[in-house]
C-alpha cells in the first residue's frame, strides 16, 4: 500500500528506536502524554512501547471522544431514542457505551428503540429525506475533526428544507481539554502526574492548525509535537520530544507536515463557526466541567438542536465507584491499576467508557498489551519455540 | 423435500418473473413444483430421484463426523460467490477440518415471501454446481416459506456427514508448545468481498471471495503428514484471530505469530485500511489454519504448496507454553501485541 506501508516500516522504526535510545539521557526519565486516542491505538497496535528505552514512558490522554462523554449524555440519548417518533442515528462506536444501570444504545435498540448505525452524517441525512414522518436525530460526537461534517450536514438540512432532521451535539474542543489537564492540581501542584511534553493530535490539528498549541507550550513550558497516526510518525515525534526536553526547549513542532499547517483548514473552521458556538461549560468524563470545552448549535439553528427541539435533559449519572476511567483519562492512573480492569471490565463487558472505544486507554491496553502485565509476573509466557 | 403422491401442477413455473409466495411452503402442488422445478433440477442425483422423505446410504466402517451450519449472508450475491456456494463449501470444510472425507449433505431453506424465483434458481444452481464439483451430493432437504419481513430473502442450513481416515484423530485440545502454525493462503478476501457490496459501503474492488471446498487440500495434507497434523480449523467469522484464540484456549497453550509472514493481498490490506478493520479479524471461506508437530511441518507445508488451494501456504508462527493462552504477534513495526478475539460484531452476517 503506497503511502501507508512506508510509515510502518520496521527497519526505519529500529533506526528511530536506536536514535531515541542514544539521545535519551539515562539518568533522567521522560513522560510524554499522547493526547489522542488515535495515537494510543497506534502505540498499542504496533507495540511501540517495546521499541522505547525504559526511561521513556507514554501516558495516555483523554483524546477519545467516546471515552470523555459523560454517562448522563448516553442516558439522555437513550431516553430520546425510546420515544416512538424518534430515529436516532449514531456512529457504531457509541452503540455499546454503557449508560446508567447497565443500559446502552444497543440494549435500547433490542428493546425496540429505532437506533441506526451510520457511517457518516450523510447517511443520517438520507434517512431523514427518505422517511419524512420520522424525527431523525444524529448523535453528533467528536473533536474538531468530526465537527465540520456535522456543520455541513446542518447546512445541507437547511438547504434541503429538512424539517425532521436535528443533531444531539456532543462536539468537544481539544485545546480546552489540554489546558484543563495542565491546570489540574495533579499536574500543577501535587505532581502526581508528570508530563514532560505532549504528542499533539493529528487529524484535529489538520483542522485547527498548530497555532492553538503555542499558548500551552509557552504558558506551561511544555513541548508539543503534532504527529500523524502512523507508528513511524509517533516514534519520530517521541524522538523530537526527547530532543526538546534535552535542550530545555518548549516549542510547538510539527512532525505531521504532510497534513498539518500552522493555520489549519480555514474553510472548515469557518463552517464550524457559522453553525456552532462554545458552551460556557461542558462536563467531560474524567476531567469534570471544562469551561468552553464543547460546542452547541448557534441560537438561530435551535430548530436543528435536538436538546432544544425535544427539551432533552441530561440527568446527573453516577459511574461505578470502582471505575477508574476518570483518573485514567487524566493520566493519573494506568488501566491495569483499576480493580475492574480485566476482571469484570473487558471489551465484551465494559463498565467504563475507556474500555469501549478501540481508542480508549483500557481497551487498547486490554486488546493489545495485557501480556505485559502478565510478563511481569513469574512463570508466565515462557516461549518454547 | 419429497412429496410423492401429489399430482403435478398443470401450470408452468415462471422462473423468470414469478416470486415465492406462501403457497410454495404450504405443502401443496405449488411446493412440489418449486422443489422439483428448482431444487431437484439443480441438485439432481440418484437419492433425490428416489423421492423419499429421507435418503438412505451405506455407512463405511470407522469414525464418522457430522456437522451443521446456518447461512444468513447479506448480500446474497457477492463478488466470487453467493449464499448457496457458501452453504455447500462451509459445511464441506467443517467436515474436512476433522481430516475427514465429506460424503453427503442436506440443505434446508427458509425463504421470504416475495423472493424472486430467478434468484432462488441461481442460488440452487450454484449449490448444485459446487456440490458436483466437490463430489459431495446434496441428498435430502426441506423448504419453508415465511411471511414478508420475517426473513431476509433466503436463509440456508446445510448439514453433512463424512468419514475420518483410519488412525486420524484431530482434536481442538491437541496443540503442543513448539508446534508450527500454517495458513493455507491470503487472509480476509471473503469479508472484504462481501463488505464491498454492502449497502452504504459499496466500493469498487477486484477482490473476490475465496469460498472453496478444502477437502482436496486436506486429503493431500493428511496423505503426507496425517500423524503430524494436530488439528485444523477454517478461520471463518472472526478471522484467524478468533481461530488461534479458540485453539489456544482449548489446548491451553499460547501462540507467537509474525505479522509480516501472514499472506495478505494488497487490495485487501487497502480495503481494511479505509474500513478500519484488522485483516486478522476478517472472515475467510476457503482457507485453513493447521497446527502441525515440528517434525511434520515441512512435509505438510510442501504438500499444501503443491495443491492449487494451498499455493500460498505459509508458516506464520508457533505454539508456545503460556498459561494465559495469549496469542501474541510481532508486528510489522517490530513491537509486540496481543491478537485478541473481537468484541461485539465487526461485520454482521458475513456468512
Amino acid at each position: 500500500m503506497k503511502y501507508i506501508a512506508e510509515y510502518r516500516d520496521g527497519r526505519l522504526a529500529k533506526d528511530m528506536a536506536r536514535q531515541i535510545a542514544s539521545t535519551a539521557d539515562p539518568v533522567r526519565s521522560y513522560h510524554f502524554m499522547e493526547f489522542c486516542g488515535g495515537h494510543t491505538h497506534a502505540i498499542s497496535r504496533y507495540g511501540i512501547e517495546d521499541l522505547l528505552p525504559t526511561n521513556v514512558r507514554m501516558i495516555h490522554g483523554p483524546g477519545c471522544p467516546v471515552c470523555v462523554l459523560p454517562t448522563g449524555r448516553i442516558d439522555a440519548a437513550i431516553a430520546l431514542a425510546m420515544r416512538p417518533d424518534i430515529t436516532l442515528c449514531t456512529y457504531g462506536d457509541l452503540i455499546r457505551v454503557p449508560g446508567s444501570k447497565g443500559s446502552s444504545l444497543l440494549k435500547a435498540k433490542a428493546a425496540g428503540a429505532d437506533i441506526r448505525m451510520v457511517y457518516s452524517t450523510l447517511d443520517a441525512l438520507r434517512i431523514a429525506e427518505a422517511e419524512p414522518d420520522r424525527e431523525v436525530v444524529f448523535f453528533a460526537i467528536g473533536f474538531e475533526t468530526t465537527t465540520p461534517p456535522t456543520a455541513l450536514a446542518l447546512k445541507a438540512a437547511i438547504d434541503k428544507g429538512l424539517g425532521n432532521f436535528s443533531i444531539f451535539c456532543n462536539h468537544v474542543l481539544t485545546p480546552a481539554a489540554i489546558q484543563n489537564i495542565l491546570e489540574s492540581p495533579d499536574v500543577r501542584k501535587l505532581g502526581t502526574i508528570k508530563i514532560d511534553g505532549f504528542i499533539g493530535p493529528a487529524h484535529v490539528s489538520a483542522v485547527i492548525g498548530t497555532e492553538p498549541y503555542e499558548f500551552f507550550a509557552e504558558e506551561f513550558q511544555k513541548p508539543v509535537v503534532v504527529a500523524g497516526f502512523e507508528p513511524l510518525d509517533v516514534i519520530q515525534a517521541i524522538l523530537m520530544l526527547v530532543r526538546q526536553v534535552n535542550d530545555s526547549r518548549h516549542e510547538v513542532e510539527n512532525q505531521y507536515i504532510r497534513a498539518v499547517t500552522a493555520l489549519g483548514n480555514e474553510k472548515a473552521q469557518a463552517e464550524v463557526a457559522n453553525f456552532f458556538e462554545p458552551r460556557e461549560s461542558f462536563e467531560w468524563r474524567g476531567l469534570g466541567e471544562v469551561p468552553y470545552g464543547a460546542l452547541r448549535p448557534r441560537p438561530q439553528y435551535e430548530a436543528y438542536d435536538a436538546e432544544k427541539r425535544f427539551s432533552m435533559v441530561t440527568p446527573a449519572a453516577k459511574d461505578n465507584p470502582a471505575c477508574e476511567c476518570g483518573a485514567i483519562l487524566r493520566g493519573a492512573r494506568n488501566p491495569a491499576d483499576c480493580k475492574l480492569f480485566g476482571t469484570v471490565c473487558t471489551p465484551d463487558t465494559p463498565m467504563g467508557s475507556c474500555m469501549v472505544s478501540s481508542e480508549g486507554a483500557c481497551a487498547a491496553h486490554w486488546t493489545y498489551g495485557r501480556f505485559r502485565e502478565k510478563a511481569r509476573q513469574p512463570n508466565a509466557g515462557t516461549a518454547v519455540a | 423435500m419429497n412429496m410423492m403422491g401429489v399430482k403435478p401442477c398443470n401450470w408452468k413455473l415462471d422462473i423468470a418473473n414469478a416470486r415465492v409466495d406462501l403457497s410454495h411452503g404450504a405443502g401443496g402442488r405449488a411446493m412440489r413444483q418449486l422443489i422439483e422445478g428448482i431444487f431437484h433440477k439443480a441438485f439432481d442425483n440418484v437419492w433425490l430421484r428416489a423421492g423419499n422423505d429421507q435418503s438412505a446410504f451405506a455407512v463405511p466402517a470407522g469414525r464418522m463426523v457430522m456437522t451443521t451450519d446456518g447461512y444468513v449472508v447479506s448480500p446474497l450475491f457477492f463478488p466470487g460467490g453467493d449464499i448457496g456456494m457458501l452453504a455447500v463449501h462451509g459445511t464441506i470444510n467443517d467436515i474436512a477440518m476433522a481430516g475427514a472425507v465429506p460424503l453427503y449433505l442436506s440443505a434446508s431453506f427458509i425463504i421470504e415471501e416475495g423472493f424472486p424465483l430467478a434468484d432462488l434458481e441461481r442460488i440452487a444452481q450454484s449449490m448444485g454446481d459446487v456440490s458436483r464439483e466437490a463430489g459431495v451430493p446434496i441428498i435430502t432437504g426441506d423448504t419453508k416459506v415465511v411471511e414478508r419481513g420475517k426473513a431476509d430473502g433466503v436463509f440456508i442450513s446445510t448439514a453433512g456427514v463424512g468419514r475420518v481416515p483410519d488412525g486420524l484423530d484431530l482434536r481442538a485440545d491437541a496443540a503442543h508448545p513448539g508446534d508450527a502454525v500454517i495458513i493455507s493462503g491470503s487472509i480476509g478476501d471473503h469479508g472484504v468481498a462481501v463488505m464491498s457490496k454492502r449497502e452504504n459501503l459499496e466500493f469498487d474492488t477486484a477482490i473476490v471471495s475465496d469460498s472453496a471446498a478444502l477437502h482436496g487440500l486436506v486429503a493431500a495434507m493428511v496423505a503426507v503428514g496425517g500423524n503430524h497434523i494436530r488439528l485444523m480449523r477454517d478461520p471463518t467469522r472472526g478471522g484467524i484471530a478468533a481461530t488461534l484464540n479458540e485453539i489456544a484456549n482449548q489446548s491451553k497453550i499460547g501462540f507467537h505469530i509474525d505479522e509480516t509472514a501472514i499472506p495478505l493481498k494488497p487490495e485487501v490490506a487497502a480495503a481494511c485500511e479505509f474500513l478500519g478493520l484488522d485483516p486478522i479479524n476478517v472472515a475467510n471461506e476457503g482457507k485453513l489454519v493447521a497446527v502441525v508437530a515440528p517434525d511434520g511441518a515441512e512435509a505438510v507445508l510442501a504438500a499444501m504448496q503443491a495443491h492449487p488451494l494451498g499455493a500460498e501456504a505459509t508458516l506464520i508462527g508457533h505454539a508456545v507454553a503460556d498459561e494465559n493462552c495469549f496469542v501474541q504477534m510481532t508486528t510489522s513495526f517490530g513491537g509486540r501485541r496481543i491478537v485478541d478475539w473481537l468484541s461485539g460484531e465487526q461485520l454482521p452476517r458475513i456468512c
